[in-house]
């Protein structure tokens, strides 16, 4: 790892796996990380600027040994309101980045399909 | 059909102080939106959010500058076409444009100002396999006309507050409401889950938490769907319209198909000049714009909001006398009603 580094790997919407270099010295989510490194479509992730009112960022964790913030009374609100959750479900802006989160696995939920 | 100087796509903050612009320099707009509210974003994801970054607000709450921009623009009589989504522009032999909207609205103008945001603001759709089939045969992501459920059968789903309010105020028309949520608890406001509860109580609302709808049946229009609870298993009911409310989410949409040039979802423009298209009269301001360097600000999008009037008023008097920038502090502003906003003079006595 180095430094203000950690691995992050990030399954995108066409099950595409990247391995990625992700700061921890900038307050970054995510994702933001997922959009920094254009992983998905503008407009088809973060539209709510990160605020837990959208779910465009809906991702399944799939590393349950790294302990992540816990979940707050918006998010789990969000996630209701949201399709395709799981149980591992979270929405990808309300995870920062931070050294403990080092090799953290994480898969992006399917974009809502909206109405024509 | 709808005449006017610029017609601007987008009811946003950015379509919005567009129309100040232009009236300054004595042009007339008409803006169209999507949404049956103007506001864009700010109206729709976010109105009760404090905005830091508006110079010479300290804070200011999303949906209180709308307002504001509203006020602002009142002289300048905008005219609206709301809750219709701009589908198809064509452009006549005069070099002027006629835009048309999934209504069949139409409206023709010299220019045209696209202040279409990340897209029009559009119902999201339950993840069930057959929902299209349904499509205005049961299934509405709108409820337009409440009278349309007069003695039906009918489910709601979703936990918000529109699912809560249409719940209630159907309950005075519709013949049977069942409102499906996945938790037991509702996002709404704490005055309309209290309702939602009486009526419940009442027997006016069948309330159905911890489920979902996972199928919808029927010939040729809905006539039933499959209800999942979590701990109980499947349900079929009987049901006429089924109208899932999961909230707005933006799509470019038809805009995509207009002939401009597209780069990541945005309308390519020229910065170093007036944010025009690669199509002549037409512009692209705002969020739905990309150029080197580009911030989805809403500064930004007042800033090139100003510079492209200049170009459009060119476009539309081009025989006019070359245009000087005037201040509004010195010149004031003229609203099209005649009535003049200027400082007042100052007095001054002769000793
Ligand atoms: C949660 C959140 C917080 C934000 N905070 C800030 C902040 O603090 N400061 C800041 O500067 N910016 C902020 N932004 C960004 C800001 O909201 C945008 O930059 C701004 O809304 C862009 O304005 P706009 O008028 O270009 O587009 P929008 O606000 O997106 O409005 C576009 C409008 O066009 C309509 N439209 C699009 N296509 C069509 C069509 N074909 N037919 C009809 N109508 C159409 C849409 O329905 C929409 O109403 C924030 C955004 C979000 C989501
Ligand atoms: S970006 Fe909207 S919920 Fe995360």
């Amino acid at each position: 790892m180095k430094e203000n580094t950690i691995k992050v790997t990030i399954t995108d919407r066409e099950g595409k796996t990247h391995k990625l270099d992700a700061p921890t010295d900038m307050n970054m989510n995510v994702m933001e990380l997922v959009r920094a490194y254009e992983l998905a479509p503008e407009g088809t992730i973060g539209i709510c600027g990160g605020m837990a009112m959208c779910a465009s960022c809906q991702c399944y964790v799939e590393t349950p040994e790294l302990e992540l913030p816990e979940m707050s009374m918006e998010e789990e609100d969000m996630l209701d309101q949201a399709f395709y959750v799981k149980e591992n479900s979270r929405l990808g802006c309300q995870i920062y980045l931070k050294d403990e989160l080092d090799g953290l696995k994480v898969e992006l939920a399917p974009e809502s399909e909206i109405s024509e | 059909m709808i005449k006017t100087d610029i017609l601007i796509i987008g009811a946003g903050p950015v379509g919005l102080f567009t129309v100040f612009e232009a009236g300054l320099l004595k042009l007339r707009c008409h803006l169209i939106d999507a949404l049956p509210i103007p506001g864009g974003q700010l109206a729709e994801i976010y109105p009760k959010k404090p905005i830091y970054d508006i110079p010479g607000y300290p804070s200011v709450l999303a949906g209180e500058l709308i307002t504001n921009l509203e006020e602002q623009i009142a002289p300048f009589q905008p005219t609206y076409t709301l809750g219709e989504r701009a589908e198809t522009i064509k452009k006549l032999d005069d070099g002027s444009f006629v835009v048309t909207t999934n209504k069949g609205t139409e409206h023709h103008a010299p220019v045209v100002a696209i202040a279409g945001g990340l897209g029009s603001f559009e119902p999201r759709k339950p993840p069930i396999k057959e929902i299209v089939d349904y499509e205005d045969k049961g299934v509405e992501y709108i409820i337009r006309e409440p009278n349309f459920y007069k003695d039906k059968k009918i489910i709601i789903a979703g936990g918000g507050d529109s699912a809560l309010d249409w719940s209630i105020f159907l309950t005075s028309i519709a013949k049977e409401v069942t409102l499906v949520h996945r938790r037991t608890e509702f996002r709404g406001a704490l005055d309309s889950v209290e309702k939602v509860k009486e009526l419940v109580k009442k027997g006016k609302i069948n309330l159905l938490t911890e489920s979902e709808v996972v199928e919808i049946h029927g010939q040729d229009k809905v006539e039933s769907v499959t209800i999942k609870h979590t701990q109980e298993g499947n349900k079929t009911l009987e049901v006429d319209h089924f109208i899932p409310l999961f909230g707005l989410s933006p799509k470019l949409g038809p805009i995509a198909n207009w002939g401009l040039e597209i780069e990541k979802n945005a309308i390519v423009v020229d910065n170093a000049t007036d944010y025009s298209t690669n199509i002549p009269g037409i512009f692209a301001i705002g969020d739905v714009n990309t150029y080197p360097g580009k911030l989805k600000l809403i500064l930004c999008g007042f800033h090139e909001a100003t510079i492209m009037v200049q170009s459009a008023y060119k476009i539309i008097n081009p025989d006019a006398k070359k245009l000087v920038m005037k201040y509004t502090t010195v010149s004031g502003i003229t609203g099209f009603d005649g009535v003049k906003k200027e400082q007042q003079k100052a007095v001054t006595t002769k000793i």
